[in-house]
């Protein structure tokens, strides 16, 4: 469960990026959140993965209370998380499978539970025929799946998705989006940053958005439409 | 939950193969950072070990305490021994024994037998002088005991240990200020190379150590490779400085016992040293190593 309670977050010159925000999701949610450029989208994601601190208010991610965690808790907070961003943030050098493996191998996975889970995910994000190619040599649908595929291989309990559509073209954006709200039938939290009216509209989910830094809306349906969560 | 436990075995392959490619990625700086160290290592070593030698031939001059007087070559061997009375009446001798240069040649002979054999028909006891060894009994004296007896018609000359033990221990003291020193900045210099190569391949690697982030790598985990990168080069620049300086030692030391001038000094054996290098390297390797990859890594200890 991800809780934040009269958050605010004050950048060190001086811009108030979010300012008083509450805002809760609860275990199995799928969540847009929304709202114009600089209104304080990504401070929230980065509030949640523990890249900033907030300035005032409380920060709660799937039990660990982000505003007095231990340094060395950071690490097993973020495993809670797959994270996901526009620039899909891929190792270019290594190949779909290999960029698995990192990211199982760094948080000390053993080879039996690599073995079973890469292939996986592979399938989950229909890519099990391309895990031996690069990077630079799928598509840009394609290496957002593998993104969410490796934010998938830890097996988090939520995922976060700042913008995952933001260099796709509208068919590609719906696949993604679709992808996620599968993964989220599976069971896990999903909350997806995006800019896109049109695409959100497409889903009847649960729609959160911010202007300056606060929530102004918190509605299931519509984009834009105002209601009663 | 299972990330706990799994975060206790350290991936030890994962780790040093991640240092071995870290350190063929920039094999100009690291080739750079093995030479200095390597350097750092052989100045340190070839100082500390003339210092044990001179160390070693001071306590032989003190064992011996024994003055040698060497007489004129013009002399025969029974006007040679004639001397002996002259110099028991010098004040503070002790004793004194008649060492002839046919009795001083098997001598040498005996401690350096492969210079024996070297030498073979070129050089005999005639090259080397009939002596006088001269015991006292006030050590601190020997300055002006060797004194009076140089005065002595038909001793050419007095083999004054004192002078020579003064000149070895300021040997010893020179070697053991200039390796302190030359220490305390190589050190520093190899530090900071290493560092420098270190932080070269975190600022390569900036991008997976920021996915290694993401995902839930821990600090220590991150850190790993890079203080693997660090020992690595540490232990390798230990490794060929203990064999340039072996190989120094022998060329070196074998220069001077073939050398009759320096007979006086004490060489210790490498067999005897070898192990005491080889750990003060491995020691300097490691810590030159290990504190270059940690001053380089130190900023992104935090989040
Ligand atoms: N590191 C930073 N230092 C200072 N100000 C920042 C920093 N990051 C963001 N801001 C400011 O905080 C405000 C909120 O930024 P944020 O990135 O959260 O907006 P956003 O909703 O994600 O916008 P966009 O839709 O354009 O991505 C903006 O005014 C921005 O300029
Ligand atoms: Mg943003």
């Amino acid at each position: 469960m991800i809780r934040l309670t009269d958050v605010i977050k004050e950048y060190s010159n001086g811009t108030r990026a979010l300012n008083g925000l509450d805002l809760e999701i609860k275990d199995g949610e799928f969540v847009f959140l929304v709202g114009p450029s600089g209104s304080g989208k990504s401070t929230i994601i980065k509030l949640l993965t523990g890249e900033v601190v907030p300035t005032e208010g409380r920060v709660m991610v799937n039990g660990f209370s982000l505003t007095n965690i231990a340094e060395w808790q950071i690490p097993y907070m973020r495993r809670t998380l797959g994270v996901i961003f526009q620039d899909f943030r891929l190792i270019e050098n290594k190949t779909v499978y290999d960029n698995m493996l990192f990211a199982m191998r760094v948080v000390g996975a053993t080879p039996k539970e690599i073995k079973k889970r890469i292939p996986y995910v592979l399938r989950l994000v229909g890519l099990e025929t391309k895990q031996s190619r690069l990077p630079n040599e799928l598509s840009g649908g394609e290496q957002q799946r593998v993104a969410i595929a490796r934010a998938l291989v830890n097996n988090p309990s939520t995922i976060i998705a700042d913008e995952p559509t933001g260099n796709l073209d509208p068919a590609r954006s719906l696949e993604i989006m679709t992808l996620l709200k599968r993964i989220n039938e599976l069971g896990t939290t999903v909350l997806v940053v995006t800019h896109e009216r049109d695409l959100v509209n497409r889903f009847d989910e649960r729609v959160v958005m911010l202007d300056r830094g606060r929530v102004i809306s918190d509605a299931v349906g519509k984009y834009g439409v105002k209601a009663n969560a | 939950m299972r990330e706990k436990n799994k975060n206790k075995n350290h991936d030890f392959i994962y780790f040093i193969t991640e240092g071995i490619s870290n350190m063929f990625t920039h094999g100009f700086m690291s080739f750079a950072a093995i030479g200095i160290t390597v350097a750092c290592l052989l100045i340190m070593g070839t100082f500390s070990l003339v210092a044990v030698n001179a160390d070693a031939t001071l306590s032989k001059l003190e064992d011996e305490n024994q003055v040698l007087a060497f007489v004129e070559e013009s002399l025969t061997t029974a006007q040679a021994r004639a001397l002996r009375d002259d110099i028991l009446a010098v004040p503070n001798v002790a004793g004194v024994e008649f060492i002839s240069r046919d009795q001083a040649w098997e001598d040498y002979i005996a401690d350096f037998p492969e210079i024996g054999e070297l030498a073979g028909d070129e050089m005999d006891s005639s090259t080397l002088r009939d002596r006088y060894a001269i015991y006292m009994d006030d050590l601190s004296q020997m300055a002006d005991t060797a004194e009076a007896i140089r005065q002595i018609p038909g001793i050419a000359r007095v083999n004054a240990y004192e002078e020579l033990s003064d000149g070895f221990i300021t040997l010893r003291n020179i070697a053991t200020i200039i390796s302190v020193t030359l220490i305390a900045i190589l050190f520093l210099v190899s530090v900071f190379i290493i560092a420098n190569t270190i932080k070269l391949t975190t600022f390569d690697r900036r991008e997976e150590i920021a996915i290694m982030k993401m995902v839930g790598a821990t600090n220590g985990f991150i850190r790993w490779p890079f203080v693997y990168e660090g020992l690595l080069m540490g232990l390798l620049s230990a490794l060929i400085a203990f064999f340039l300086q072996w190989g120094l030692y022998h060329l070196v030391t074998s220069g001077i016992s073939t050398n009759d001038l320096f007979s006086i000094i004490q060489i210790v054996p490498f067999s005897s040293l070898w192990g005491a290098v080889a750990l003060v390297f491995a020691g300097a390797g490691i810590f030159i190593g290990v504190g270059g990859s940690l001053s380089a890594i130190r900023q992104f200890l935090k989040v």
